[in-house]
């Protein structure tokens, strides 16, 4: 017996070894595919819309001639590109915040035993859950013109007269309010659902210690529960920033950015250049401006990706 | 008494919190419902209640959207631009996933964390450019360029889910697979992937709820009825005009986002562990 074992040891040690090695060959061709598809199809387009940017490229007239920072300069220069950056980070922002307050609200009361709370969990979630373009449209007939159910409500509990109803998408203010509680009410599942996920994550015997003493809920709350959820947060808002930021389909759907340009965001202001008036170079150089912040987003994920593991 | 009254207080107030935002989050779906089955005379009624039916409900929206609008053929091509990118996501992110997690050292979880951000790279910065790849890959306005287009968001968030599940899968498994005479492949095949099935199942769920979700690339590329995705085709083809097919665009919409929606709530707690990066369990 022993004679066996002593023999199979080394050999085994020798073979495993061995196959260590053709891992290590075969590890960069499991992944190549992957880095090759990133790189085709994400890297390269990049390289192009910087180029775009640079180029006095359109689809009537598609030559690469390169006109330096002049897309750049005009578009800076034009008043609905400004109006646009402000929107874009309006309505990021107030998502962000309602989103945050929401789903915490949210999240404390989902961690009460209650009959019916995973049917309600199941609910809340809706609005992250389905296709934004479809949930968009249900927006789109609560807030027609003449048949939006919210202003017969507001009719109907006399808070305005039927005579003058609020053209939701057709006045500039309200078109903005309309366009912001869309991506709030979009965004603010995800918070309930992240700060559920924080909470849960929370050690029991933390809180007992604590409350034995003498923590306050609020004292519970602000100084143990939130320092300890606190990375889990930043992804989540690291995340919902970059998708009301880059999100152009509510806009789209909703107010096609007006009523003139009231709405627009940088994603449909890019579109409507770039797509539907043809304009490639302009629209690259909108759509660029999504970099910079795209890039502070990234640095921070990765920070709080890296703090984790420590 | 006054600790009852103050006890049957709370209770109410929470019950009134948790209805008001189920009531926020879920009322436009319920218009959805409600709106599907009206008739015309019904919806545009400014007189009557509107949060009920008033007249008899109908199946004429349903019975027109299915047989006089393409609403049958778009959800067949979502299912089908659904089902080839689960099979290019599977393909690419099972062999990288598992190449990340056993590469020596800590190469393979930084190498894993780029490919990972580039899920952060949103459509809206890419459109154009992409818009001009696919017309050189000869594939303008054909549901086939979303085919080719869509694997650059589910491939990164798919290989960084399947990497953090391979890594808890033991090496021991493979490795004595390959004392037994298996290749490098053929143990993570006959040993690793049986394993995995659950992992496999989230991230076939995932790609194919983010592939049905995408709307903006589905707008860029494609302009005929008959090759767009359903979320496309409901949003831009029932609306001719100023003129609105309420009862037909509601009932479309209700179809296609429940499935999407049941699918998601049950693996909403998979993709969240994959989002914070594995911080939350």
């Amino acid at each position: 017996m022993s004679v066996i074992a002593q023999s199979a040891a080394p050999r085994r040690l020798a073979r495993s070894r061995f196959t260590f090695d053709r891992l290590e060959v075969l590890g960069p061709l499991f992944i190549a595919p992957a880095i090759l598809y990133v790189v085709v199809l994400v890297g390269l387009p990049f390289l192009l819309a910087l180029y775009y940017s640079v180029s006095a490229y359109s689809i009537f007239n598609p030559s690469y001639t390169f006109v330096g920072l002049k897309n750049f300069r005009e578009v800076i220069d034009s008043e609905i590109f400004r109006r646009t950056l402000a929107n874009t980070l309006i309505f990021t922002i107030s998502a962000q915040i309602i989103g945050l307050l929401l789903g915490k609200i949210g999240a404390m009361l989902l961690m009460q035993e209650f009959p019916g709370r995973r049917l309600a969990r199941a609910l809340i979630v809706l609005p992250w859950a389905v296709p934004v373009s479809l949930a968009t449209l249900a927006w789109v007939w609560m807030f027609d013109s003449l048949y939006s159910v919210i202003n017969w409500t507001l009719v109907a509990a006399g808070l305005i007269d039927a005579a003058h109803r609020p053209q939701w998408l057709g006045q500039e203010d309200l078109a903005m309010i309309a366009v912001a509680v869309v991506h709030a009410w979009r965004l603010f599942p995800f918070g309930v659902v992240i700060f559920l996920a924080g909470f849960t994550s929370v050690p029991q015997d933390v809180l007992d210690a604590a409350t034995i003493d003498g923590a306050g809920f609020w004292r519970r709350n602000y100084q143990i529960i939130l320092p300890i959820i606190a990375p889990i947060i930043m992804i989540a808002v690291i995340f919902g920033t970059v998708f009301t930021f880059t999100d152009l389909s509510v806009v789209y759907l909703l107010t096609k950015g007006g009523p003139i340009n009231s709405t627009q965001v940088l994603g449909s202001l890019a579109f409507q250049v770039g797509i539907l008036s043809g304009d490639v170079a302009h629209g690259a150089a909108i759509c660029l401006f999504l970099f910079p912040f795209l890039l502070v987003a990234v640095i921070l994920l990765l920070r709080s990706l890296r703090r984790r593991e420590i | 008494m006054p600790r009852l009254a103050g006890k049957v207080v709370g209770q109410s107030s929470f019950y009134a919190a948790v209805v008001t935002m189920v009531v926020f989050a879920a009322f436009p779906f319920y218009w959805m419902l409600i709106t599907t089955f009206k008739t015309d005379g019904d919806l545009y009624n400014l007189k009557s209640i509107p949060y009920w039916f008033n007249a008899p409900p109908t199946l004429e929206h349903l019975k027109y959207l299915f047989d006089d609008t393409l609403f049958v053929q778009w959800l067949s091509n979502s299912a089908l631009i659904g089902l080839c990118v689960v099979a290019i996501t599977l393909l690419v992110a099972l062999p990288a996933g598992y190449g990340l997690a056993r590469m020596p050292g800590r190469s393979g979880e930084n190498l894993s964390i780029g490919i990972f951000l580039t899920y952060l790279v949103p459509p809206t910065l890419l459109f154009l450019p992409l818009a001009r790849v696919v017309t050189l890959l000869g594939l303008q306005d054909s549901m086939w360029a979303l085919v080719v287009v869509y694997p650059t968001f589910t491939i990164p968030f798919c290989t960084w889910l399947l990497m953090g599940f391979f890594k808890s899968v033991p090496r021991e498994i493979e490795e004595a697979a390959i004392v037994d005479g298996c290749t490098v492949v053929g143990a993570f095949v006959k040993t690793v992937l049986p394993l995995s099935v659950p992992a496999i199942l989230t991230v076939v769920i995932f790609a194919f709820t983010l592939t049905v979700q995408e709307f903006v690339y589905a707008l860029t590329f494609i302009s005929s009825s008959s090759e767009k995705p359903v979320t496309l085709g409901v949003a831009t083809d029932l609306i001719r005009g100023d003129i609105f097919y309420w009862g037909e665009l509601m009932g479309a919409a209700l179809i296609s986002s429940v499935p999407v929606a049941i699918a998601y709530n049950l693996f909403l707690d998979r993709f969240i562990s994959g989002i914070t990066g594995g911080a939350v369990k």
